[in-house]
């Protein structure tokens, strides 16, 4: 995939913003000293008084976005997900979540992707800290045009949503006419009949590769894309696993708690299947860069093809 | 509204909070009790509100931030109309709209859910920035507990609404010197508050938190403060009002027996019975 665009998704956050900043006047954006990182700085530029840099204090950047809210502003919250997800957790809880208050949160730098800052910076737990909060959507886009697409979603939502977004480029994927977004809904990308793959966020990609090279050992793999996490598409992944009788989960998250569970949750419940859950095995990341760490955790491509492999024998 | 009428309905909220927390046989009486002053004269004098629009949009905002003594805001709010004083004593009982702590989405004349200490000064920096956005002259209210300011948030909020010279926003510290654990200073002490503040970019204002002259001469030098936000250190006593609960830090999260009420409610229609003669005099 070598001749494929790549642009970061948390890019394409700062410049949706962009977009709704004009569209809407109410759209306010929020920043902990990080706007340059999570590209807000864009939407600062051309809407400063709308851009509210809260400094290094991100428990109270998520509360005075929650009092924005009531206000009627669209506030969105913007900061690396360890710390938009981790350190303001039970803000997040209590004063967005509780309310039910109208704030989106845009977490860049999520996953292990987040590369040579190690894994202090590496959230792998923030899809499964924001499922748990009743009322919380939990977005994690697999590419540019996701990512926009989401983000406006995300604006015309009413209620707390949690976008995940990552550092280093991925390829888009979506780039077809026919492409359509909605919250809740996820897309096959690649249809078929031996084993499903659902995946998130950049392992999208990975698993589209993976799925090309099963194909060349004569294993038809179907790829389904969950952006929307929480509320997940039940029907989508049960009509699949119906199907294939075969479920593969893929992202760049634990292995608890996030997009693996979230599907365990309905098979289990609906239609067993055997599953494999591709992610990291209940461990921290490390320092490289981005596509180092994807190999090693056998997160890129060929890592989730030989997982399937193992998986199938 | 003159002083001796505030203090009647002050009177009246801490009956109130003792007859919910009582029937709950649960909650914060302690303070509550500290704070009724203060509540009575943000709702009755102070505060742009109308109980038969609660949600009107110009209206001046309260959050409080100690989410605790919601017994000392649902007796304000109930004795200045916004739901019968009767529903007090449904107070964190199954299926009651009057939750063991704020409730925005249930709660009528309730700005902000809370509880969770130090959140609610951000939220109500929040609101403060949205109406300075906006334009608009809402002014924003929070109560905090002394104990509560030991959270870290309370200061980052702080820092964020002096930097921002939010001069819509007022910070009111109940400062009644008891936490659960003891006294703040022998806990963890936060002195000095005003220090603190000033040292934030807040004008602040030290305040006898049961002098309804000096109540009210803060709330309007907060009102004619321009540039920064106030911060009013109210000195209370823990439980006023109620004299086995004044000053003892025990009365914080507990709820007077048969008994202990009987004796609360005659503590409180004695002071009833004296406001009455004073107005008669």
């Amino acid at each position: 995939m070598a001749d494929v665009k790549k642009i970061a998704t948390r890019e394409s956050y700062g410049n949706a913003l962009v977009e709704l900043g004009a569209a809407n006047p109410d759209v306010v954006v929020l920043d902990a000293d990080l706007a340059a990182a999570t590209k807000t700085g864009v939407f600062k530029k051309a809407y400063p008084d709308r851009h509210i840099d809260c400094g290094i204090a991100e428990c109270n950047m998520v509360g005075i976005a929650a009092g924005l809210a009531t206000m009627g502003k669209i506030p969105f919250v913007s900061s690396f997900a360890m710390f938009a997800a981790g350190r303001a957790f039970e803000q997040v809880r209590n004063s967005v979540g509780y309310p039910h208050l109208n704030v989106k949160i845009g977490a860049t730098h999520a996953g292990i992707t987040v590369g040579e800052d190690g894994a202090s910076h590496q959230c792998n737990e923030d899809i499964a800290l924001m499922r748990t909060i009743p009322g919380m959507v939990v977005m994690c886009p697999a590419d540019d045009i996701e990512a926009k697409a989401a983000v406006k979603a995300a604006a015309e939502h009413e209620g707390p949503v949690y976008m995940r977004f990552g550092r280093a480029a991925c390829p888009v994927i979506n780039d077809n006419p026919d492409y359509k977004f909605e919250i809740g809904k996820g897309t096959v990308v690649k249809e078929g009949t031996d084993l499903t793959i659902v995946a998130t966020g950049v392992c999208v990609g990975s698993a589209l590769e993976a799925a090309e090279m099963l194909a060349a050992d004569g294993v038809n793999a179907e790829v389904i894309n969950i952006c929307t996490i929480k509320p997940l598409d039940k029907d989508l992944i049960l009509a699949s696993a119906k199907k294939t009788g075969k479920v593969v989960t893929a992202e760049e998250h634990s292995v608890i708690g996030g997009l693996g569970s979230a599907v365990c949750d309905v098979l289990c419940e609906e239609y067993p299947v055997p599953v494999k859950k591709i992610g990291m095995q209940d461990m921290f990341g490390e320092s490289g860069s981005a596509a180092a760490l994807l190999e090693k955790y056998k997160l890129d491509g060929k890592g989730v093809y030989e997982q399937i492999k193992d998986f199938l024998k | 509204m003159n002083n001796l009428e505030l203090k009647k309905i002050a009177n009246e909220v801490r009956k109130g909070i003792v007859t919910a927390v009582h029937s709950a046989k649960a909650g914060h009486p302690g303070g509550s009790l500290s704070a009724a002053d203060i509540y009575t004269y943000l709702y009755f004098e102070e505060m742009n509100i109308d109980p038969a629009n609660p949600d009107k949009e110009d209206r001046d905002r309260f959050v409080l931030s100690k989410g605790h003594t919601a017994p000392g805001l649902y007796s304000t709010l109930a004795q200045r109309g916004f739901f019968p004083v009767e529903d007090l004593k449904t107070l964190r009982k199954l299926g009651s709209y009057l939750q063991g702590h704020p409730c925005m989405q249930h709660i009528p004349g309730v700005d902000m859910s809370s509880g969770s200490l130090g959140q609610g000064i951000s939220a109500a920096v929040g609101m403060a920035l949205g109406a300075k956005l906006d334009g608009t002259d809402v002014r924003v209210y929070t109560l905090l507990g002394d104990g509560e300011i030991q959270e870290g948030q309370v200061w980052e909020a702080s820092m964020f609404a002096g930097h921002r010279n939010l001069d819509n926003l007022v910070v009111i510290v109940d400062n009644n010197g008891l936490q659960i654990d003891g006294a703040i200073e022998d806990v963890c002490s936060p002195y000095p508050i005003d220090k603190k503040f000033e040292a934030f970019n807040f004008h602040v204002i030290n305040v006898d938190a049961h002098d309804f002259d000096a109540i009210r001469a803060a709330f309007k030098e907060a009102r004619e403060t321009k540039g920064m936000p106030t911060a009013i250190i109210a000195h209370s006593t823990k439980g006023k009002g109620v004299s086995f609960m004044e000053g003892q830090a025990a009365w914080h999260g507990t709820a007077p027996n048969d008994e202990q009420y009987a004796v609360a409610m005659a503590d409180l229609e004695k002071i009833s019975e004296e406001l009455n003669k004073e107005g008669q005099a």
